[in-house]
Order: C-alpha cells, then sequence, then structure tokens
C-alpha cells in the first residue's frame, strides 16, 4: 500500500516549538512564522538544552542578526504568496511596511546572504509551489496560474521553463516516472 | 539551516574538464569545498567512508570508466544515507533519452557541458545558487529538477 501525505510546514513548526518549549519549561509567545518571543532571561544551559531538543527536528536558532532578518523576509514572502491576489501593494512596499526596513537595505541583506535577489527567490518559490500543486493535486495549469497570481497559463508555463528548463507538462511526466520507478524498487 | 561553506564533489575522468571545472568554481563568490575524483568508483569509495562530511551536491560526468554517472547516481539514490545529497549530471549527450533517464533515476540537476569557459562558470553559478536555495529555503526537494 502506498499513502500520499501533503504537509502543513509552518503547523508542523508551532507545534514542534510549542511541545519543546513546553517540555523545557519556558515562557514563551509563538510571534510570527520562524519566531519566538522569549519572556525570560535563558540560563546557558536551558539554551544549550533547546538548541539540542530542536536539532532533533532539523530546527536550528539562528544567532546571526542578518540571517534571522533573511528568514523573516522569507516567511513573510511565504506569507504573501498564500494570500496571493489579496495583497495589491507592491513587493517592496509590502516587505518594508512588514518588516520595518527600507526595502534597499532588505534587499541589499538578501543577496548577500543567500547569493540571489529577493525577485528571483519570489520566482523560485512560486515555481517551487506549482511544482507542488502540479504533483499534489489535480488542479489544472489553468487553476494553478490563477492561484499564484499569474496573469495566463502561458505567463506561468513560461517562467516554469525559463525557471527550470522544463515544461510544467514535461516536468509532470518525470515526477510521475520516477515515482513509479521508485514504488516498483520497494 | 544554514551553510558558511558548500561542499561539492566533481567526478570526471577527463583531466581539462576536471581543472577548468576547478578554476571556474574558483572564481565564483560563494564559497566553496571542491573534491575531485577521476572516476565513478572513486567517488562511490569515497562517500562510503565513515565519519566523512558529505557534500552537498555532487557533480557526475556520465562517460566515465570504471563506474559511469549513471551507476552512480542509481547507487547514491539507493543508499538513505546520501538522501541529503544533491545530484548534478554534467555530460556532452544532450540526447532527450538520457536527460529523462537521468531525472527518472533521481538526479537534481541535468547540464550539457558548455563549450567555452565563460558559460561553464555562468552555468557553475546558476546551479550553487539554486542548490543554495533548496538547502536553505523550506523549497521541496522532492521536486529539485532543473536542466540548465
Amino acid at each position: 500500500m502506498r499513502i500520499n501525505v501533503r504537509i502543513d510546514c509552518n503547523l508542523i513548526l508551532r507545534t514542534v516549538l510549542r511541545e519543546q518549549l513546553d517540555e523545557l519549561d519556558i515562557a514563551y509567545e509563538l510571534s510570527g512564522p520562524g519566531e519566538v518571543f522569549i519572556r525570560q532571561e535563558l540560563s546557558d544551559e536551558k539554551k544549550e538544552r533547546l538548541v539540542l531538543a530542536l536539532r532533533k527536528y532539523g530546527i536550528e536558532i539562528i544567532d546571526d542578526k542578518q540571517l534571522a532578518l533573511v528568514e523573516r523576509i522569507k516567511a513573510a514572502i511565504d506569507e504573501m504568496l498564500e494570500h496571493e491576489g489579496e495583497i495589491a501593494e507592491k513587493v517592496s512596499c509590502y516587505l518594508a511596511s512588514k518588516l520595518n526596513y527600507s526595502y534597499s537595505y532588505l534587499s541589499g541583506l538578501f543577496s548577500e546572504n543567500t547569493f540571489t535577489s529577493i525577485e528571483n527567490f519570489i520566482i523560485l518559490r512560486k515555481v517551487d509551489l506549482a511544482k507542488e500543486f502540479i504533483c499534489n493535486t489535480d488542479l489544472t495549469l489553468t487553476e494553478i496560474a490563477y492561484r499564484l497570481n499569474y496573469s495566463s497559463v502561458a505567463h506561468l508555463s513560461a517562467q516554469f521553463k525559463k525557471t527550470t528548463g522544463l515544461t510544467p507538462t514535461n516536468f509532470q511526466r518525470i515526477i510521475e516516472k520516477r515515482k513509479a520507478r521508485f514504488a516498483e524498487q520497494t | 539551516m544554514s551553510i558558511k561553506i558548500l561542499n561539492i564533489a566533481l567526478a570526471d575522468d577527463d583531466e581539462d574538464d576536471r581543472t577548468l571545472f576547478k578554476e571556474a568554481i574558483d572564481e565564483i563568490p560563494i564559497e566553496t569545498k571542491l573534491s575531485l575524483f577521476n572516476h565513478g568508483q572513486e567517488l562511490m569509495d569515497h562517500l562510503s567512508l565513515p565519519n566523512i562530511i558529505l557534500p552537498h551536491l555532487v557533480f557526475l560526468d556520465l562517460n566515465m570508466p570504471i563506474k559511469n554517472g549513471m551507476q552512480c547516481l542509481q547507487e547514491i539514490r539507493k543508499n538513505p544515507m546520501l538522501d541529503q545529497v544533491a545530484v548534478a549530471i554534467y555530460s556532452t549527450s544532450s540526447s532527450e533519452k538520457d536527460i529523462e533517464s537521468t531525472f527518472i533515476h533521481g538526479a537534481n540537476v541535468y547540464i550539457n557541458k558548455p563549450n567555452n569557459f565563460y558559460n561553464l562558470k555562468d552555468v557553475i553559478e546558476r546551479v550553487l545558487q539554486v542548490n543554495w536555495q533548496y538547502q536553505t529555503s523550506n523549497l521541496n526537494k522532492d521536486n529539485f529538477l532543473f536542466r540548465l
């Protein structure tokens, strides 16, 4: 028997954080995606235990202030893409007002730390979501294009091809064949 | 996950190609540590050593003596220890059948070996950038598929 699962990364993250922080008896508040406000001073020993407890789940505490801000930019982008269509602002205005820094500062910091621009990252993330929809849902390309706020299927297909070197149909065929092959093996 | 240095391995039996690859990667502003292997078996022997730091990304030439790129790819994908290793196929073949078959067997990137240094540097840089995003963001690695 084979089952397919879909995951909600953000929900998993919040649940694991809650469990582990409760376990260590730490007073906290989950203030945003990937952000925890600790309402007490942590001893070095407790901090160490928290780091180890979270590492098991592939969750890492980011000490570096710049990297922490990069993660907040990424989280804000994800949130924006989830509500794509409802947010009428330009990306630059949205990020600047959401994170309280000028866009030029954010975009410089992002490029320095990730070797790509915010614009390119958004394209990569949107194509990644399109891939997710293609693999795990019955949505048609038209519906996917609509959900991700592309003006047309042609626009989605063109950006998909330009980014990945494959057409959406080509990609879908490869993933299906790959799944069939791995199912055969197991 | 935060990474400071990308660990990269290249298996290619052509000495000139290995040298060019090293020169190209040295000129790219992403910090990398490159390990070179003369053929597939040498790479696979290295990957099976205990306690090594696994590469984030492996570049495989398709045509190699002793063990070719396709055999390496299949071995890598059969080994759960190497789950997190991304595989880029690096070949002169542009046959659609070869390309599709490497993807189906679990390759993440397919690169046509560029014919000049400038393009080579450009294409490696793009692979490293994309790979970086997959290592450090919540992009779905199952769908990590690029043809350059």
